[in-house]
């Protein structure tokens, strides 16, 4: 905590403790999940007013299945799978890209999409296929690199897209009766490439309060308050807290690629089932490099994990606290579902974080 | 995943590409989705592509709260 916000802060935090009406507001991004663990505010804020953590984790989303249909292709000896970190370790139904490299797989780690192009030149009698995995702030990165990969004719260059959208998975949050949700704290980095105008159109049409927020635990109060404030004038609307970076047009340019490069599509989402309109896939002209079509990709059915209850917690139903694997059979270091993998998990922030009372 | 990196451009570079220094590391990164960015200007780095243009407070703070976050990793 920098010095120059500690007063700042205390006035922030007294209106939140103020607060008396019961008050559920979800966070919906990876980095809040940890950044609001990490602060210690859940223990600040009055316990009428709860802070959730939704569908906000990339890896923690994806479906079962999906992840099983890409086991089954990297067991093609001719392909080599490149994606990111940390998709290595989230379990399958009976293995993990982890375990299949061990066993011989062709499975490599990247840091950007343009290393897979690299490799796909580098390794021209391979099929190199990225697993496209992230929101709308990833999707432009792998849509350039799709282009690059047109323009230079790298044919054997192959993409697996994941890729989901974040607003309209949360019309799917807020039309659920089981899922008590009053406010949104919108992610800071994907508003920055969408702009606002999807959660405007998300808060007027849900009487929703929207708030764009930054990372820093000064930026979460100051969202927080913005909520509550909007709450209590029974106002909708969408803002922005995070101002130093989003604008309200969002990145044109990011948007101008996600459109030509990528088409909405159903997409399967790990706690909220089939979502139409909230995946992507490559449009017709790039369909040639669409690996699912390529290589023939069958759909595989969701098996749930036995005892895991991460597509509860990804919607905000329980907390990683309420199950009962938490911290006894499931921790990071042997994790049982994704949202313990990736450490933008909510079960892997509350265990560092927070870890359980006795 | 989300949170970006931030850097500082240190050279702008031919098709589309620029250097930058990330924490007194220097990389190379697409600047295909901010075209206008300058010579000296920061940006949020995400997946090997400047994402953002930000200011020099925004990329000192990211990259203070980044520290932050990932100092707990095992
Ligand atoms: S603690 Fe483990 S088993 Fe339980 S919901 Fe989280 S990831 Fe799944």
């Amino acid at each position: 905590m920098k010095n120059d916000n500690k007063g700042y802060m205390q006035q922030l935090l007294q209106e939140i403790q103020a607060e008396t009406m019961e008050v559920s507001l979800m966070e919906v991004c990876g980095t809040h999940t940890m950044a609001i663990a990490r602060s210690g505010i859940r223990g600040l804020v009055p316990s009428n007013l709860k802070l959730l953590s939704g569908p906000g984790c990339p890896v923690c989303v994806t479906a079962q299945g999906d992840i099983d249909a890409v086991i089954e292709l990297v067991r093609d000896s001719g392909i080599t799978l490149l994606t990111f970190g940390d998709m290595m370790r989230v379990p399958g139904t009976e293995s993990s890209l982890q375990e299949e490299r061990s066993k011989g797989a062709d499975i490599r780690v990247v840091y950007s999409p343009l290393d897979a192009l690299a490799a796909a030149k580098s390794l021209p009698d391979r099929e190199v296929v990225f697993l496209g995995i992230g929101f709308e702030t990833t999707a432009p990165a792998v849509g350039i690199t799709v282009e690059e990969a047109m323009e230079n004719g790298i044919h054997n260059f192959s993409l697996f897209s994941l890729h989901k959208l974040v607003p309209p998975a949360l019309e799917l949050i807020f039309s659920d009766p089981d899922i008590n949700v009053d406010g949104l704290i919108c992610p800071g980095h994907v508003a920055a490439v969408t702009g606002v105008e999807p959660y405007r159109l998300l808060a007027e049409k849900y009487s929703k309060p929207c708030v764009v927020t930054g990372f820093e635990a000064v930026d979460i109060l100051e969202g927080v308050v913005m909520l509550l404030r909007q709450l209590h004038q029974d106002k909708a609307t969408v803002e922005i807290q995070y101002r130093r970076v989003v604008k309200k047009e969002g990145n044109l340019v990011a948007q101008a690629t996600l459109e030509k490069v990528f088409q909405a599509t159903e997409a399967r989402w790990r706690g909220l089932g089939s979502i139409p309109g909230t995946g992507l896939e490559l449009r017709r002209a790039y369909e040639k490099m669409d690996a699912r079509k390529k290589f023939g990709v069958r759909e595989i059915e969701d098996v749930p994990i036995k005892g895991c209850a991460c597509g509860e917690v990804l919607t905000g139903k329980i907390t990683p606290h309420d199950c009962a694997l938490f911290g006894k059979g499931c921790t990071p270091l042997r994790p049982i579902g994704p949202c313990m993998v990736s450490q933008e998990g909510a079960c892997a922030a509350y265990y560092r974080y927070t870890p359980l009372r006795d | 995943m989300c949170l970006g990196v931030p850097g500082k451009v240190v050279q702008i570079m031919e098709h589309g590409s620029a250097r930058v220094d990330v924490d007194g590391n220097q990389t190379d990164i697409s600047i295909k989705l901010t075209p206008e960015v300058e010579l000296g200007q920061f940006v949020l780095i995400h997946a090997g592509f400047a994402m953002e243009i930000i200011d020099q407070q925004v990329a000192e703070e990211t990259m203070y709260l980044l520290k932050e976050l990932l100092q707990y990793e095992e």
